[in-house]
């Protein structure tokens, strides 16, 4: 997605690779418990530099960025220097800006900067000094929000923006950013990328993590890999290679790590569709939405965030109300009120927002993975069948590699890779004729990345219609038999457009920005709304 | 079942949670054992074992309630319209043992109402349960003509105050209903659906639960149950109160689920937590009748008791945080 975006941001190594580390982390452990999250890791950074940190879920870099933060302390023996101080010594110094973004959506983006370490006298905000603080950081960000708005009415990369105007309130010299991008449509990273940029011309250092290949080709300075608590070694910026990144990071080489076994020729004409749907809208993301879906093919669904490619698909599993349009399922029109009729007649979703709209956090794996089919295993009574439900679980534990310790371990506590794998898990004991994958491959790790296309490329050569929405374009390219691209509630547009021919990532470019005709893109239609 | 954790929903933090609360109560009754003297007597146990049925039997509705994340205010309320019907059917000639299926029948219809509205119009539990809280009370009331309604030749008494093998009725009624909850929860289709619309009612329903009828159902069995607590309470006085039975039960069956360890956020906690706390309630106030303690300070104690439950509750949540 970002090949244009890339090229823009990519650093001149503005690193001074002479100049004092800015920070320096030796021999850091971390044991919770038994559990030896960390072992002896060390990590140099440059001032300047954009330090890729990259490792599988799991791996150890939430652990180290949160030793770095303060949030944990680390085992008797590690040592830290910031600027050459010890770490106690270089408060807002380093900023962390997580995942979960940490601001108070009703108030203003200047009183969010300034959170926590409000300039006040006697108690009383003093608004005006406030403002005239935020304003210069603001500027040297160029962001096209100001100080007054509210940070509710902001889009997710917009948030993140405020994340690093509030970092720089503190003077930090060195910023964490955890998956920045995971949210972020592409015009958004875009932004980020330049703000990167220009951090880095400041003298600042960032230390980047990711798992998107593209990011840390574009970015990076360094990378620095982790692998089960271990620091496997530092790449300068001339070493990288996809193939040694990645085996640094499993221990292994992945053979083909997207994997297209299957093809669909019928996805090009000829033949009955398996799926039709026909001027689905929901009177407001989704507009006029048609497509044909053929068994045994991958339909990409690429297009920028907020361009209603989600709210198509829970249109389509009847997620939510459509006001027009049908889904046909081999000639016959269904009528589908709610996400059981879906499910009954095999039409299955796997929600982008696993945490949230997937899993049962605080039931077990086993649960989690029968609670679509126990009405079915049922015995009389409605009484549970415990052992149709062990053999499921064990059954999809082996088959999808799920790395727990027990099927009856709660789902919270596993890695993304591993949840993620459980709710495919429970799509899969339903029997589905049709899966809609939304970013299945969203906050997992490589090894888990790569078990997941096999998968889908195993469900197309079932027969199964698979639907996959994506972000990365390269994924969508490397399993897709044929990509649909979305633009503002409509489909723009199929890549290739005939059979043969080859998926680009400009052709998908062209289409969902709107470049390839007489565009006019709006920056405001691809806020985050799609992404809860 | 060989193995009771097999493939239930037995999740470990609700046993630890249960398992947290079993100790206070033990140490509750040598407390006041060693300092009263007659706490542990045959005697004085049957007379808690009494004392705790009915809350055990409100309480274990309100667990399923508090397990989809929602709330029922109206427990108390529906337990003394229940009462004053069983009461009233009781004084039917030839019909009078009715009055207990009259009474359960009252209690589930008041609970579907609650589970219709807040099912299928989609409003806040808290408020709807406040608001029948008010109104089923006005309704009790009115039964009676807002006097209190006698029949001192009730015939089934015995409820109320007879006993099997040395155990009261009372006390057996309430570990039966405890035992049906256990089952429902853990061993059926239902109870996994229950726990599932409780921790995340979004993903249920993608999974194709019918979110709704689990809450119609929630409701509805914890307005039986109320009901039958109507029942089981007419049948210990001979008489029941428009005005005054059941006032501030819900909050004794609240206390009692939160003390169980059953998270007020849905989703976790077990029906065997919620009897201990349940009887942890009945202890305390046995126990500081037992020692002299005045009606006051009954109150305060098991006040505090309840924020302490609260501030537990917190604690495990927070503690349970996961990566």
């Amino acid at each position: 997605m970002n090949q244009q975006s890339g090229q823009g941001a990519i650093p001149e190594t503005g690193a001074d690779t002479g100049a004092a580390p800015i920070l320096e982390m030796s021999h850091i452990s971390k044991t919770f418990g038994v559990v030896r999250a960390l072992r002896d890791v060390s990590l140099s950074v440059r001032p300047g530099e954009l330090h890729a940190l990259m490792g599988e879920n799991g791996a150890g870099k939430s652990t180290l960025m949160k030793i770095l933060s303060g949030a944990y302390k680390a085992d008797p023996g590690g040592v830290i220097t910031i600027s050459g101080r010890p770490q106690s010594e270089a408060a807002g110094q380093v900023a962390v800006i997580y995942q979960e973004l940490s601001l108070a959506p009703n108030l203003t983006v200047a009183e969010n900067m300034f959170l926590g370490r409000e300039i006040a006298t006697r108690g009383v905000i003093n608004m005006k000094e406030t403002i005239a603080r935020a304003t210069p950081i603001l500027k040297r960000l160029g962001v096209s929000f100001g100080p007054h708005d509210r940070v509710a009415d902001l889009s997710l990369g917009e948030r993140q923006m405020v994340e690093i105007a509030r970092a720089l309130t503190t003077d930090a010299r060195l910023i964490v950013m955890d998956e920045p991008t995971t949210s972020l449509s592409s015009r958004e990273t875009e932004r980020l990328f330049e703000v990167i940029a220009r951090l880095k011309s400041e003298n600042i250092a960032i230390i980047y993590i990711s798992h998107r290949m593209e990011e840390i080709y574009a970015l990076s300075d360094r990378v620095s890999v982790l692998r089960d608590g271990v620091y496997i070694g530092t790449l300068e910026r001339a070493d990288l290679s996809a193939e040694r990144l990645v085996s640094m990071m499993v221990g292994r080489n992945l053979d083909s790590f997207y994997k297209k076994e299957h093809a669909c020729e019928a996805a090009f004409g000829g033949g009955a569709p398996l799926l039709s749907v026909r001027n689905m809208a929901d009177g407001r993301m989704v507009k006029d939405c048609s497509f044909d879906l053929y068994a045994g093919e991958v339909l990409g669904i690429a297009g920028l965030v907020g361009s209603g490619r989600t709210e198509l698909a829970r249109l389509i599993c009847g997620a939510d109300p459509k006001t027009s349009g049908e889904v046909v399922l081999e000639g016959k029109t269904l009528d589908i009120r709610g996400p059981r009729d879906a499910l009954r007649e095999g039409i299955t979703y796997l929600t982008e927002d696993r945490r949230k709209l997937g899993l049962f956090l605080d039931m077990s794996i086993s649960e989690n993975v029968n609670v679509a089919v126990i009405g079915d295993d049922a015995f009389a009574g409605g009484r549970l069948n415990f052992a149709s439900a062990a053999r499921r679980a064990a059954a999809a534990i082996e088959r999808l590699a799920v790395k727990a310790s027990s099927a009856l371990a709660p789902v919270g506590g596993l890695s993304g890779g591993n949840q993620q794998k459980v709710l495919i898990a429970r799509l899969l004991e339903t029997g589905p004729r049709i899966v809609i994958f939304d970013e299945p491959t969203r906050g997992v790790d490589v090894g888990a990345k790569s078990e997941i296309y096999k998968l889908i490329d195993a469900l197309a050569r079932q027969g199964v219609g698979v639907v996959m929405i994506s972000s990365e374009l390269a994924e969508v390219i490397g399993v897709s038999d044929r990509v649909l691209v979305m633009r503002e509630g409509r489909i723009a547009g199929q890549v290739p457009e005939q059979a043969g021919a080859e998926i680009t990532q400009e052709a998908i470019m062209a289409l969902s920005t709107g470049t390839a005709s007489n565009a006019a893109p709006s920056a405001k239609t691809a806020t985050a709304e799609g992404v809860a | 079942m060989t193995d009771t954790k097999t493939g239930s929903g037995l999740s470990f933090k609700a046993v630890f949670a249960a398992l947290g609360m079993l100790p206070v109560l033990i140490l509750l009754a040598i407390a006041f054992e060693l300092i009263s003297g007659r706490f542990l007597s045959v005697n004085n146990i049957s007379n808690v074992a009494q004392l705790a049925a009915i809350n055990v039997v409100l309480a274990s509705g309100m667990t399923f309630v508090i397990l989809t994340g929602g709330i029922d205010l109206s427990v108390g309320s529906i337990l003394s319209v229940s009462a004053m019907v069983a009461v009233i059917v009781s004084l039917m000639p030839e019909f009078g043992w009715l009055g207990v299926p009259a009474a359960m029948v009252v209690g589930l219809a008041c609970g579907l109402i609650n589970g219709v509205l807040i099912s299928a119009l989609k409003l806040p539990p808290f408020i709807v349960t406040l608001g029948s809280l008010t109104a089923v009370r006005g309704v009790a009331r009115l039964l009676g003509k807002d006097t209190t309604v006698f029949n001192p030749d009730l015939p089934f008494d015995v409820i109320g105050n007879g006993s099997i093998a040395g155990i009261p009725w009372l006390a057996v009624i309430a570990m039966v209903v405890v035992v049906i909850s256990w089952f429902i929860l853990k061993r059926t289709v239902l109870g996994t659906w229950i726990y599932a619309a409780g921790g995340n009612p979004e993903a249920a329903r993608l999974t194709g639960i019918s979110v709704p009828f689990v809450l119609l159902f929630v409701y509805g069995l914890s307005g039986l149950l109320s009901g039958l607590g109507g029942a089981m309470a007419a049948s210990r006085l001979y008489a029941a109160n428009g005005l005054q039975l059941g006032q501030s039960y819900e909050l004794d069956a609240i206390a009692a689920v939160i003390l169980g360890g059953t998270s007020f956020t849905g989703g976790v906690g077990s029906i065997w937590g919620t009897l201990v706390g349940a009887l942890i309630i009945a202890v305390l106030s046995n126990g500081l009748i037992l020692i002299g303690v005045s009606d006051i300070w009954q109150y305060i104690v098991k006040g505090l008791v309840i924020i302490i439950a609260v501030a537990l509750d917190r604690y495990r949540t927070s503690g349970g945080a996961r990566t």
